[in-house]
């Protein structure tokens, strides 16, 4: 019963701490304040994709920036040409779950291995960085949409009202978007995960043998949630997009190992863990970007900072903080409970996170 | 009538080494048949070509009367065989019930999956382990889960690698037993090197030596067969 009732104190603690960050931030008023939280929100959904797909279904994509930059990108080249954002905004999320798709499709069906795997979708993301990097130019335009080389499209149309095109949403618009979005994708993950197609994909990363051997085909399930993670992805590009504008670097090695790292952090094989570590992880390189600007401390570097975090973390902390803080939250149950004789039996149902 | 499994000159090539030759296998409806052979004598090979995980150099395996050699394994388990692998295969990060109603919910979604689910873990006696990780279990145990996947989905042919291994005598007792139970309703395959095993569960024996079937016949004749006795104390057979 107890178990039971946990996941839902969990969620609503969840929704809960979404309703107040959407609720509370635009009352403090400060724009700086706006932009910023909604490129982290914007960042979590990215961490939330490929939480999905390692952390859920075991495949380590390392390239989830391509289908993040190439959301982005489609959605600037098409909104420009177009002028109104609504198809456009469809197309950021379509485009890239299509070419997961066909990815995807050579990568299950080809019977890559894990290693693999990493290194194909690595040099994916690469190449579009490439690529778009050399794209200055007026031969590189699209219609009416320069694709602008390694300065990007700093023109990115802002999102507007469906089917009016001069309406641009204000930032807090997009903020309030975005925090939403975040809330709905993160509770149609945990839906997903529950219902027998999650089940089985969790089941195909613990066994993929054995789930072939029960009659599963398991290229089909793997290319699916690889879908979602791309179509994920590409929103997240969508909603950076209308934070910030597009630009090669959405598709940059930093980019790519930064979403690893966030779910390193937070804790592979939960959602939360990886929505958090994206937050964290933001927050702290803010924080040491203004701190190296401060004199005496030029000396700081985000990057090795956060290299070296993530080496404490991996050697130290490998389940990341979710598990760090529910394991400290059971030793001191158990600690209260101790002088009682009544311990739970050691096989107690542990409810998933 | 049509045999439920057939192989026709079956052979496995790896390189130089021909693991299994030109094997000509039958197996009826609702047979129960153990094959047996000391190490090296081809038959997880042969099994494996049987499962789909491998694809046979020449030869064919036929399901009721269709080819199914060189098809993937999710394909021939979608037929109706059930397969336990040699090493165990089973889900460890999730819970026996689970590992369970993976299997069952292939064939039959929904509610029914839950009840079949029960079923399976009934027959197999770990029901009172359902809420375990596979992964923390004992061999045996192991060994006991993933039968009942195997079992869960009611499959027609039973396909067993060295089901008795790491199993504690108790556990091999309730093998025992259950193979017998199974037995009414499926046709088996077990593939075992374990003679005090197979002198308690056999009927019909098959011997592999060296990739090839040496002889085939009633469990009493063959353990008592002076070639079978040469092959396994590892006398040249002359």
């Amino acid at each position: 019963m107890k178990a039971r009732l946990l996941p839902i104190i969990g969620n609503l603690a969840v929704l809960a701490a979404g309703l107040a960050v959407l609720f509370g931030l635009p009352a403090i008023g400060e724009t700086y304040l706006i932009i910023n939280s909604t490129i982290f929100a914007a960042f979590a959904i990215l961490a939330l994709s490929l939480a999905l797909i390692w952390g859920y279904a075991g495949i380590l994509c390392f390239g989830q920036a391509a289908f993040f930059g190439l959301g982005g990108y489609t959605y600037a080249v098409t909104a420009i040409n177009m002028g109104d954002t609504t198809v456009p905004a469809l197309l950021a999320v379509l485009v890239p779950a299509l070419f997961a798709a066909l990815l995807g499709y050579f990568m299950f069906w080809g019977r890559i291995s894990d290693v693999y795997l990493g290194v194909i979708t690595l040099t994916v993301s690469l190449i579009f960085y490439r690529f778009i990097n050399q794209t200055a130019g007026e031969q590189w335009n699209i219609g009416d949409a320069p694709l602008g080389g390694f300065n990007g499209i700093p023109a990115t149309p802002i999102l507007n009202w469906p089917g009016r095109p001069g309406e641009q949403l204000a930032p807090e618009e997009i903020f309030g978007l975005t925090v939403g979005l975040l809330l709905i994708v993160y509770f149609l993950c945990k839906a997903l995960l529950a219902t027998s197609f999650g089940r089985i994909i969790v089941a195909i990363r613990e066994n993929e043998t054995r789930a072939e051997l029960l009659g599963y085909d398991t290229r089909v399930y793997k290319l699916a949630i690889f879908v979602v993670g791309g179509a994920l992805a590409g929103l997240s590009g969508l909603l950076f997009a209308n934070s910030v504008f597009v630009s090669p670097t959405m598709f940059s090695l930093p980019v790519s190992g930064q979403i690893i790292i966030w779910v390193i952090v937070g804790g592979l094989g939960t959602l939360i863990g990886p929505v958090i570590g994206c937050i964290l992880m933001q927050f702290l390189t803010n924080y040491l970007g203004t701190l190296s600007q401060i004199k005496g401390f030029g000396w700081v570097d985000p990057n090795l900072v956060l290299g070296v975090l993530l080496v404490i973390f991996v050697l130290v902390v490998p389940k990341g903080l979710t598990a760090l803080v529910s394991d400290t939250w059971r030793w001191s149950l158990g600690f209260l409970r101790r002088p009682r004789a009544t311990a739970p039996p050691a096989g107690e149902r542990v409810p998933n996170p | 009538m049509t045999p439920l499994l057939e192989t026709r000159e079956l052979t496995m090539r790896f390189g130089g080494v021909v693991a299994v030759d030109r094997v000509a296998f039958t197996l009826q409806e609702a047979e129960l048949r153990c094959v047996i052979g000391p190490n090296g004598a081809g038959k997880s090979t042969f099994f494996k070509c049987l499962t789909g995980q491998y694809r046979p150099s020449s030869g064919d395996v036929l399901f009721r009367g269709e080819s199914v050699a060189g098809i993937p394994t999710h394909a021939i388990a979608r037929r109706g065989v059930g397969i336990k692998t040699q090493v165990p295969n089973v889900f460890d990060g999730l819970s026996a019930r689970e590992n369970v109603w993976i299997a069952a919910n292939k064939v039959a979604p929904g509610s029914i999956a839950d009840k079949r689910t029960d079923a399976a873990m009934e027959r197999v006696g770990i029901a009172g382990i359902a809420q375990r990780l596979v992964g923390q279990l004992a061999h045996g145990q192991r060994q006991l889960v993933e039968l009942a996947m195997v079992i869960a989905p009611e499959p027609d042919l039973i396909l067993l690698d060295e089901p008795a291994a790491g199993m504690t005598d108790e556990e091999v007792d309730r093998l025992v037993g259950l193979i017998a139970e199974l037995n009414r309703r499926h046709a088996l395959v077990v593939v075992e090197h374990d003679m005090q095993f197979i002198r308690r569960i056999a009927k019909t024996v098959t011997v592999f030596h060296q990739g090839a079937v040496l002889i085939e016949g009633n469990v009493a004749d063959i353990l008592t067969n002076d070639q079978v006795r040469d092959v396994y104390l590892g006398k040249q057979a002359a």
